[in-house]
């Protein structure tokens, strides 16, 4: 990509392109410090817990947040957009409480990509991605040329730049999920977040999305934070690992460090090996013998 | 890549503006005694002018007294219903919602008799009525239309329709026991009619009219998100709450008006929001006044041809708008299920 195209209110890159990884000189972008968050309907007892845990997710970084279902993922992920106030403790943005944030400004720093919900009119690709400029503009809110060239410019990277001109119901779920993601990157976010976006991918579509998103954290310099149940697209693309059972943080760190046999075993529940490929990134495989 | 802007929806409304002047001329020319073209042009421009001593009397008495009021009262109450219509659509996130299928319209009538009934002498009453009687419809449309503390969209539809009968009930009750008291006709406060004289002038109505599309129109970007769900809008920077509660209150008195001064008319706020999303797309920038436009022209269509069909006898307008908006409410049904 080209920085120049960048408006005013992005970071420049360190470097644009290039495989360059976490630096520890860099401030970090979102840390966490939590005591402890429950998550109860209205008055009621709370059905679940997230208990204390402390992280910080940097620029440029991918973090992959791992953990069976009803592990807390998707209430961590929440309390990282912002949408939930941790009852104790703090989330915060570049030294900014998130939960705290005005609407509008949290949206131009935080974006967050959720599965798939329905659309109620048909809409076109290329206004769905201008939604994206919402947070930017006043009024009535008539796009500018430069929400154009921002539109274009997250079309391109998020790989979608050829369906503008469709309609939302008629592509494809693997096409659907670049679009969603193409209106996050309209948003210039600081922090990204995305919800499982590797469900009903395939394989491929899979892959590629994981690509983009670590081609995305280097070049834009966002952090970007991933909840997903894909172990080795994670090992093999996320820079450090949330793991997260029952409520529990029980590690962050590489992957070659969270990726343990015995701990893997014991938070998924099942049999399972984990091998080093040549490159030395932790790969998980599966027992297809009975063990019953 | 098309992006809308403030020129698109002006060279749209324009257009409609075209139409509705079109229509309107038709409206005032046909009726149980035609007129000629040139006759109305001469009419019209003396009427414009400032000269209406030189109209012929009966002339007079047909266009400017009896046709002119009612084709204004329907542009307004189809301008009212439709952008209520458009409005509820977002805010229940239902594409079949419509004042009428919800119940509200139900709401606002029996709202409208009780003001009647209990305070007949304040002016305003008949609206203020039918205003909180929408909103209290609404409301309980609202819930009734949960399940699992989420809208549900065929539960939501039950509910008002279970809502409409249920009030229509009560509409008829107290019709038919207070006695001795001239209420206007049934069919006016069930299927909607525009015969009647309004309680407050035109002027007024359209004052009310103004400003309740305005305060939903400022929300028009926010409602675009809304469509892609609550949480998704809340994300990206709308205020939720806010744009909910202006929307409600503006859809309520959009439909407290209209239904205080011609009834319960159906399907106008179903019909003409989906012909223009079809005709211009589903950008609530351009879809509010442009439905606002385009329900002014549908009902004075309607009420033409319910005055003109089966002359000398009029039609209600509500049987006229039920006539076709029945069938389109079971298209979209079926198609919504695919």
């Amino acid at each position: 990509m080209n920085p120049a195209e960048r408006t005013a209110e992005q970071p420049k890159p360190a470097s644009a392109g290039g495989p360059a990884r976490t630096t520890p000189s860099e401030p970090p972008r979102v840390l966490v410090d939590l005591a402890s968050h429950s998550y109860a309907p209205e008055g009621g007892a709370p059905l679940f817990t997230l208990e204390a845990t402390s992280f910080e997710v940097r620029s440029r970084e991918l973090v992959a947040i791992l953990g069976r279902n009803g592990s807390g993922k998707s209430t961590l992920l929440r309390l990282l957009a912002g949408t939930l106030a941790p009852l104790s403790g703090r989330v915060k943005l570049e030294g900014l409480e998130v939960s705290r944030l005005d609407l509008r400004t949290r949206a131009q720093r935080i974006a967050l990509v959720q599965q798939e919900t329905p659309l109620l009119f048909p809409v076109r690709v290329w206004e769905f991605v201008m939604q994206g400029r919402y947070p930017y503009s006043r009024g009535l809110r008539f796009e500018t040329e430069e929400d154009a060239a921002v539109a274009r410019q997250a079309l391109l990277e998020a790989g979608a730049d050829p369906l503008r001109g469709r309609w939302m119901h008629k592509l494809s779920g693997g096409e659907k999920q670049r679009v969603i993601l193409a209106r996050a990157l309209a948003q210039q976010p600081l922090l990204l977040l995305l919800d499982e976006p590797t469900l009903h991918l395939d394989i491929a579509a899979q892959v590629d999305l994981l690509r983009r998103l670590r081609r995305i954290a280097t070049d834009r310099g966002y952090a970007v934070v991933v909840v997903t149940h894909e172990l080795n697209l994670a090992a093999e693309f996320a820079d450090r690992i949330i793991l997260l059972d029952r409520g529990k943080t029980l590690r962050v760190g590489r992957p070659t460090e969270v990726y343990q046999q015995e701990l893997l075993q014991q938070v998924f529940g099942t049999l399972l090996y984990v091998e080093y490929t040549a490159r030395g990134t932790p790969k998980v495989t599966f027992s297809g013998a009975d063990t019953e | 890549m098309r992006t809308l802007t403030a020129r698109r929806i002006l060279i749209v409304c324009a257009a409609l503006v075209g139409v509705l002047l079109l229509v309107v001329l038709l409206a005032l020319k046909f009726g149980t005694r035609s007129i000629s073209l040139y006759d109305l042009a001469v009419l019209l421009f003396h009427a414009a002018t400032g000269r209406s001593d030189q109209i012929s009397s009966d002339f007079r008495l047909i266009i400017l007294d009896i046709r002119w009021p009612r084709i204004l009262l329907a542009m307004i109450v189809g301008a009212s219903l439709s952008v209520a219509g458009a409005s509820f659509q977002a805010l229940l996130r239902n594409p079949l919602a419509d004042p009428y299928v919800l119940g509200v319209s139900s709401g606002a009538a029996l709202g409208s008799i009780l003001s009647l009934i209990w305070a007949e002498q304040l002016p305003g009453a008949t609206p203020f009525g039918a205003f909180i009687g929408a909103i209290a419809a609404t409301t309980a449309v609202y819930f009734l239309g949960q399940r699992g503390g989420e809208l549900d969209s065929y539960t939501l539809l039950l509910g008002g329709i279970i809502t409409a009968s249920f009030l229509s009930a009560l509409i008829m009750f107290l019709m038919t026991t207070i006695s001795g008291r001239e209420l206007r006709g049934m069919a006016f406060w069930l299927m909607g009619d525009l015969s009647a004289p309004t309680p407050v002038a035109p002027a007024w109505l359209f004052l009310v009219l103004v400003l309740a599309v305005g305060a939903i129109y400022t929300t028009s970007a926010d409602l675009n998100l809304l469509l892609g769900g609550e949480q998704e809008a809340m994300h990206l920077g709308v205020h939720v709450v806010r744009v909910k509660l202006v929307v409600f209150l503006g859809a309520s008195l959009l439909t407290g008006l209209a239904v205080s001064v011609s009834g319960a008319i159906g399907y106008v706020g179903l019909m003409v929001p989906h012909l223009i999303r079809l005709l211009f797309g589903s950008d609530y920038r351009l879809l509010i006044p442009a439905t606002a436009l385009g329900g002014a022209i549908a009902v004075v269509v309607a009420d033409t041809l319910a005055r003109t069909l089966v002359s000398p006898t009029q039609l209600p307008v509500g049987a006229m708008t039920a006539l076709v908006g029945a069938p389109v409410f079971i298209y979209l049904l079926r198609r919504s299920k695919t």
